[in-house]
């Protein structure tokens, strides 16, 4: 007995109407609940009528699912200009009898009470809108507007039975709605819609604007509960579902080399693993972005996609640099092996840029990502999100067989307080210090692996050369080799720190 | 000619329905089968009517179940409806018509 309950609930699928918006699907798992109406609210500006509007679109044309779209708000004509740069092409549908747009005007002005009514009248619209084209699809934007011409205990009970209609006709539908302040507990909505709820919404936080999305119920499903960051751009909605990632993760064991053929050497000669994630931190100037820069033209060398993200400096500044060390990246840049993308950190949110760079590695396909420097992100947004963040990306390229290498400055200071930046060395698989130390009153620059998962890495602190001709790694040379060097340099740390501290009381005295 | 001419289009407008006055209220109520409130929309305009406008009223009842292409046409949502055609200005009454007084200067009668 408990066996067949057990598989009956399992095998139970919520039937649904995909929406064909990249990543809400995934969000629903599925799409919307089919043939219910599906509550969408939003503050104005928000891109509700655009993910409305794209709900139908897909369903004409993914899905052969006719729509109808009651405009409360807008003009006919001017809604079809305004979704034209998205590239949907109304006229088309309109033409081919697979979409019908209707514009609904109220009018308070002109609309004397003189008694009971209902919204009748709409419902008798809408059904011949529905038989005009056949319509499975049905968008009604916005409610709000009613609110402001119609008496509202009228119109709450008339949308209860609006909602229930929606079911008996067999359409799935989305009504969109402003927020407000407290709309949803002020009209209560959701009490009734409540087969499924969307919140949209565009929040600034340092000046850069963002637009979220949320599913706040969905009855009968499972649903992320997260609030996902959505972008609108010239080819619609894409809502960037960061749950699903980092499930099926592969772990490749082929190896690709760093393109420098010491740092090899130091990590089982052979370089890192394909797919992994590699840190690079150092203080200013010790030569990170060389590093990063060498790899680049390993991968493009051997014919292999690179991405150069650079939140510093400019592509072209990267190239003329990087000539002075004997990397010339020019020509993979020219020939289309390596892309760059550059873009100021403050121009938009760090998930932005990681939805706008998850764009361009589905276009090209790179076999490598390079983020330089990851640091400079970060001071965008609260530390905490700036982790998770990073921690969802490096998981998607580890499920794409990406090899990441980021590049983080740090200060000298933080070297001994924190220096694992900002936690994100823990969940790279490969960190690399590059620093500079102080030897026999030199400074020199110094590169050692800090650690390097599933191999067995040198542990060795190496001197790191840049020259014209690439870079390279030696041994640190003393002056004076053997035992005698160390205690050498004890009794010169002993003297530094003997006179530090002999001047620190000779401070207090002549206070 | 040319006085005629400058005399702008409202005034002219306003013209044409002073002398329409004595004529003939059209009336159209929009109703949707006989459901309650339609219903009661129905018997109300009727005594308003015959109490009112005795002898120059033309009602026209018009179900919208039956034309609904009208429902487009005349842009409408709430129901039942009293549209006032003629004389203009055209004024529109949602409800049942219960409430006389706003019925009569809807009409512009009081």
């Amino acid at each position: 007995m408990r066996k067949v309950t057990k598989s009956k609930v399992t095998n139970f699928r919520f039937p649904k109407s995909p929406t064909g918006i990249r990543g809400l699907d995934n969000i629903t798992n599925g799409g919307l609940p089919k043939n219910r109406p599906t509550l969408l609210l939003g503050n104005t500006g928000c891109g509700k009528t655009i993910m409305a509007m794209e709900f139908l679109v897909n369903g004409i044309t993914q899905f052969n699912e006719p729509g109808v779209f009651m405009a409360f708000e807008e003009k006919i004509d001017e809604l079809i200009a305004n979704v034209k740069s998205l590239s949907y092409d109304l006229d088309k549908h309109l033409s081919e009898e697979k979409m019908y747009l209707e514009q609904i005007q109220v009018n308070r002005d002109a609309i004397v009470e003189t008694g009971k009514y209902s919204i009748e009248g709409l419902f008798v619209r809408l059904e011949q809108a529905i038989d005009n084209v056949k319509a499975k699809r049905v968008v009604l934007d916005s409610l709000d507007t009613l609110f402001y011409g119609l008496d509202y205990l009228t119109l709450r009970s008339e949308f209860r039975r609006l909602f229930s209609w929606f079911k008996d006709k067999k359409v799935t539908a989305i009504i969109t709605a402003e927020l407000g302040d407290a709309f949803l507990t002020r009209h209560g909505l959701e009490e009734y819609v409540a087969d499924c709820v969307i919140i949209l919404d565009n929040r600034v936080t340092n000046q850069i604007a963002t637009r979220r999305l949320r599913v706040m119920k969905y009855r009968g499903s499972l649903h992320g509960i997260n609030e996902y960051p959505f972008i609108i751009d010239e080819k619609g909605i894409t809502v960037f579902p960061l749950v699903s990632e980092g499930l099926q993760q592969k772990s490749s064991s082929l190896r690709i080399s760093s393109g420098i053929k010491d740092l090899d050497e130091m990590m089982d000669k052979k370089g890192f693993y394909v797919g992994s994630s590699i840190l690079i931190s150092g203080t200013a100037g010790t030569g990170k972005t060389s590093v990063a820069a060498s790899f680049a033209f390993n991968v493009c060398s051997n014919n292999k996609k690179c991405l150069f993200c650079a939140f510093e400096e400019a592509p072209n500044q990267i190239t003329r640099n990087m000539l002075s060390i004997g990397v010339k990246l020019e020509p993979f840049a020219k020939s289309g092996v390596l892309t760059f993308y550059y873009s100021r950190p403050t121009l938009q949110n760090l998930e932005l840029h990681f939805i706008a760079i998850r764009k361009i590695i589905h276009e090209i396909k790179p076999s490598v990502v390079i983020l330089d420097p990851i640091t400079n992100l970060m001071t965008e947004g609260p530390n905490s999100d700036i982790r998770s963040m990073l921690t969802r990306f490096v998981d998607y390229l580890k499920t794409e067989q990406i090899t990441v290498m980021f590049t983080a400055a740090i200060t000298v200071g933080s070297i001994e307080r924190n220096p694992s930046d900002e936690g994100i060395s823990s969940m790279v698989d490969t960190w690399m210090m590059v620093q500079d130390i102080e030897v026999e009153e030199e400074r020199i620059r110094s590169l050692c692996v800090m650690k390097s998962r599933g191999m067995a890495h040198s542990n060795k602190v190496r001197r790191f050369n840049i020259s014209s001709k690439g870079i390279t790694l030696s041994p640190i040379v003393r002056s004076d080799k053997g035992a005698t060097g160390d205690s050498k340099r004890n009794i010169k740390e002993n003297k530094n720190l003997s006179t530090v501290s002999g001047s620190d009381e000779f401070k207090e005295t002549a206070r | 000619m040319t006085n005629l001419k400058k005399v702008p289009k409202s005034r002219r407008a306003r013209v044409i329905a002073e002398d329409a006055e004595s004529e003939k209220y059209i009336l159209w109520l929009f109703v949707t089968g006989n459901l309650p409130n339609s219903a009661r929309a129905i018997v109300n305009i009727k005594a308003i009517c015959e109490q009112y406008l005795k002898g120059r009223f033309e009602l026209e009842i018009i179900d919208i179940y039956q034309q609904p292409t009208l429902a487009l046409a005349e842009e409408i949502i709430a129901i039942p409806l009293l549209i006032k055609k003629f004389p203009l200005p055209e004024e529109r009454m949602i409800g049942d018509l219960s409430n006389i007084d706003l019925v009569l200067k809807g009409l512009h009668i009081i």
